[in-house]
């Protein structure tokens, strides 16, 4: 299936990267699978999104954990905790 | 109720005024103004810049002030958070409240600035003299959204 990635602040910086269409493999169905399908690419998508880091992500604009599920065409955000206010 | 992300500055007796207008049942209008610091852990800030999540964020601020308007006995509440760069002294955030009585509007807009500050998608970078760097969250700002789950239930 085919979903949208977006990065923001911190995350975005080290990808060097706002977005990508990314096609996932059979079995890729969760938040979690697809942050670990991405971890292992290697290089900086290791170091922006590996377990080390404090990530949040969003899924269609909602909050999601790592076991939320993900379907062809949702959008999946990978970001730091939030500083706003 | 009314969610507003932008990069210009607001003018707070005017967006009152507006959220107020021909409601004489209200008794009690709550503000909270968040402004830009010089000096944050200990360093300078010359400039900060504020990123969001275009439609996340408007999706979450409108949540925020959903989840306010069941909880407590509130007209209506305004939130307009500023993005893009902004100086010390400048205004970041308003979020207003309305109400028959000032119990209601003073927990209401606490509730929402606390939500905001752990849920909804921004992101401050500062420049300071060592250059640029993002801001980390604050244990304390967890804290101070927790205690609404343990309060009021």
């Amino acid at each position: 299936m085919n979903i949208e990635l977006r990065f923001f602040a911190g995350v975005r910086e080290t990808l060097g990267l706002a977005k990508e269409s990314v096609a996932l493999p059979a079995g890729v169905n969760t938040v979690g699978a697809a942050r670990a399908f991405l971890i292992a690419r290697g290089g900086a998508w290791a170091a922006a999104l590996g377990e080390q880091r404090l990530l949040r992500m969003a899924y269609n604009q909602q909050m999601a954990d790592a076991h939320t599920p993900i379907a062809d065409g949702g959008e999946l955000a990978f970001f730091p905790p939030v500083t706003g206010g | 109720m009314t969610v507003r992300v932008q990069t210009e500055d607001f003018d707070l007796s005017a967006e009152v005024a507006r959220l107020r207008a021909a409601n004489p049942a209200i008794g009690a209008v709550v503000t909270f103004l968040g402004t830009v610091r010089d000096i944050n852990d200990g360093a300078a800030v010359a400039e900060m810049e504020l990123e969001h999540y275009p439609g996340m964020t408007e999706k979450a601020l409108e949540d925020i002030v959903a989840q306010a308007k069941t909880r407590w006995d509130i007209f209506d509440a305004l939130v307009v958070h500023r993005v893009g760069p902004l100086k010390p002294l400048e205004q970041i955030v308003l979020v207003a409240v309305t109400a028959p009585h000032r119990g209601e509007a003073f927990a209401a807009c606490e509730f929402i600035i606390d939500y905001l500050k752990t849920q909804a998608p921004f992101w401050k970078k500062e420049q300071t003299p060592e250059g640029a760097r993002w801001v980390d969250a604050r244990v304390t700002d967890d804290r101070a959204m927790q205690k609404w789950n343990k309060e009021n239930q």
